[in-house]
């Protein structure tokens, strides 16, 4: 017990959970992207970096309460989402992500270019509100959120989209729409979770939303098993907890990190949990557990 | 002042459009965003850094060498990390590629002991050619004539030779080519080993000419050449370099019109611009959709 106690009240264990909180929402904007409407975006952390400058030059300059700050970081990032999928979304697969990751980068050279984000310096001052509480009640709505758009209506044309996207178009399916929507929703999450980070770290650097961010939030997601949210949370808490498990190793922790990366591929190509039904697999393991004791 | 500037795009393109190439041949034949290549490109760089320093060969020599060592290393990224993920899903791989990348720079920093660049020696008495209004140094000489050679030995492996052949039946119809006898998957080694043999030699000719090494050059340079291939139509060889030299021509007038700090956004710029009017880059072969 008192082990239990002593974790829940090591404050650098509290920030290992609050980060790998703010990872998740990210994440789960980007499953809904990646793994429900299929479309690929390289880009994430850019979305995630809008979310976080906009939200702590509000609570700055303006000094918005932190919701309200927090909320419209979402929305900038949700409306550059808009305005870059609109031309974007038309082009398919591999040309939308590249896309993406230009735009990512441009993103990070602006935010490095700009006065009023502090530049290669980055942005201080930063008023600190997120704590874990926040993030973990913020995260859980995320997944609830996450569970009703893909068990919606919406949700299966995304879907089907991701399918295959002629036949969607032929069932009726405004594939274009469609697809703007869920980047717009996906990239509003990358905001929040921007949002929360600014106010955790009180500091802000555009070198810490490169493209490395964005594919180490690719990674979340198909890792953990694309398509699946148990396998984004999966995929997100096992990749975030790596490096600070590998701590041991030191200089060849990003050695076995890469390694990882390729054999974990190679073994589950489809990621941790991908083709599994958690939810299906948890009641047969509860039924098997009935029988037993019945017998 | 203007041709100048012409004529150093030129050489930095070149040195793009030879990496490039590499992306968009592998793209061609696997449709792989193959994220590793800019690691093969700065491992060229280091075996080509250390022939020239350590061993005091001859730089032509050293550039042979660095080609050597890159194509079985690519062959072998291929067969370990790539093969067994060819019917899987599209991300897969790429997340693979991610990994072996991630594996390959902090392997390098590990050797070298530090991720700090270093100099490449000046092995190359450097003299400048004054040719009317615009100034050749040696190197940027050695640049362009390298590249072109290289580049040119390409297209003929490509188009007068059986192998050339096959690879361009692979990457028209990979199913196809395997039911008519080509072995694909010695043809898709074989991409992987020219690829990396440009990128060798794109790695010592840039370290040279920017004199300066280090196990990270190969992020920024690979995203900007795979950026190239793509705007020159990505599977499309002449496209990787059309795209590479007008992404380097663009890059060097921009810096020189005083946009310097947005240097790294330049090619990401131009490359979004391309897409948005040609959806498959310059020379891209429109999409086909089938049902």
């Amino acid at each position: 017990m008192d082990a239990v106690l002593d974790v829940l009240t090591n404050p650098y264990y509290i920030q290992v959970m609050t980060m790998v909180g703010i990872s998740l929402i990210a994440a789960l904007g980007l499953h809904l992207i990646t793994g429900i409407t299929g479309q690929f975006s390289f880009g994430h952390a850019a979305f995630v970096s809008i979310g976080a400058y906009a939200s702590a030059l509000l609570t700055i300059h303006l000094h918005l309460p932190f919701i309200l700050s927090m909320l419209a970081g979402g929305l900038a990032a949700a409306l550059c989402g808009i305005l870059l999928g609109y031309p974007s979304l038309r082009l398919t697969g591999d040309y939308l992500g590249i896309t993406t990751l230009g735009f990512g980068e441009i993103v990070r050279v602006v935010f490095i270019n700009m006065k009023i984000t502090g530049g290669a310096s980055g942005l201080t001052g930063i008023p600190r509100e997120t704590n874990i509480f926040i993030v973990y009640v913020v995260v859980v709505l995320t997944i609830w959120g996450m569970y009703r758009i893909q068990n919606s209506r919406f949700g299966r044309a995304l879907t089907a989209i991701r399918e295959d996207e002629i036949a969607a178009e032929t069932m009726g399916i405004n594939t274009l729409l469609y697809k703007i929507k869920s980047f717009a929703i996906g990239t509003f999450f990358a905001g929040i979770s921007g949002s929360l980070f600014a106010h955790m770290m009180q500091y802000l650097n555009p070198a810490d939303f490169g493209f490395s961010r964005s594919f180490e939030i690719l990674n979340f997601v198909v890792l953990g098993g694309l398509g699946s949210i148990p396998g984004t949370i999966l995929g997100t808490v096992v990749l975030s907890l790596a490096p600070e498990f590998l701590r041991f190793v030191q200089e060849y922790r990003m050695l076995i990190y890469g390694a990882l990366m390729v054999f974990m591929m190679i073994f589950r190509p489809n990621g941790l949990l991908g083709g599994v039904d958690v939810v299906r697999l948890l009641r047969s393991c509860l039924a098997r557990l009935k029988v037993r004791r019945a017998s | 002042m203007l041709l100048q500037q012409l004529v150093n795009g030129l050489t930095l393109g070149t040195t793009y459009a030879l990496i490039a190439l590499g992306y968009t041949m592998v793209y061609g034949i696997i449709q792989l965003i193959n994220f590793a290549h800019g690691e093969v490109y700065m491992i060229g760089a280091f075996v080509g850094l250390i022939m020239v320093a350590v061993y005091k060969v001859n730089f032509f020599l050293a550039m042979l060498v660095a080609m050597a060592v890159c194509v079985p290393l690519a062959v072998l990224i291929e067969r370990v990390a790539y093969r067994p993920l060819r019917k899987s899903t599209r991300l897969a791989p790429l997340i693979s590629a991610l990994g072996v990348s991630i594996f390959l720079q902090t392997l390098v920093t590990l050797i070298k002991g530090s991720p700090n660049p270093l100099a490449f020696p000046q092995v190359i008495q450097d003299t400048v050619y004054v040719l009317g209004p615009v100034k050749f140094s040696t190197i940027q000489v050695i640049i362009l004539v390298v590249a072109s050679l290289l580049m040119v030995f390409l297209q003929f492996i490509v188009k007068y030779t059986k192998v050339g052949k096959a690879m361009r039946a692979t990457s028209e119809d990979y199913e196809t080519a395997g039911l008519m006898g080509i072995n694909v998957n010695s043809i898709v080694s074989f991409t992987f080993a020219l690829g990396a043999a440009l990128a060798a030699a794109g790695g010592v000719l840039v370290g040279m000419y920017f004199n300066s090494v280090h196990p990270f050059m190969g992020v920024s340079v690979g995203l900007k050449s795979f950026c190239a291939a793509v705007v020159g139509g990505i599977g499309s060889i002449p496209g990787a370099m059309l795209g590479g030299i007008f992404i380097g021509i663009v890059e060097v007038l921009g810096v020189a019109a005083g946009f310097d700090t947005y240097k790294e956004a330049i090619a990401f710029g131009l490359l979004i611009l391309v897409l948005l009017f040609r959806p498959t880059g310059l020379l891209g072969l429109p999409i086909q959709r089938k049902v």
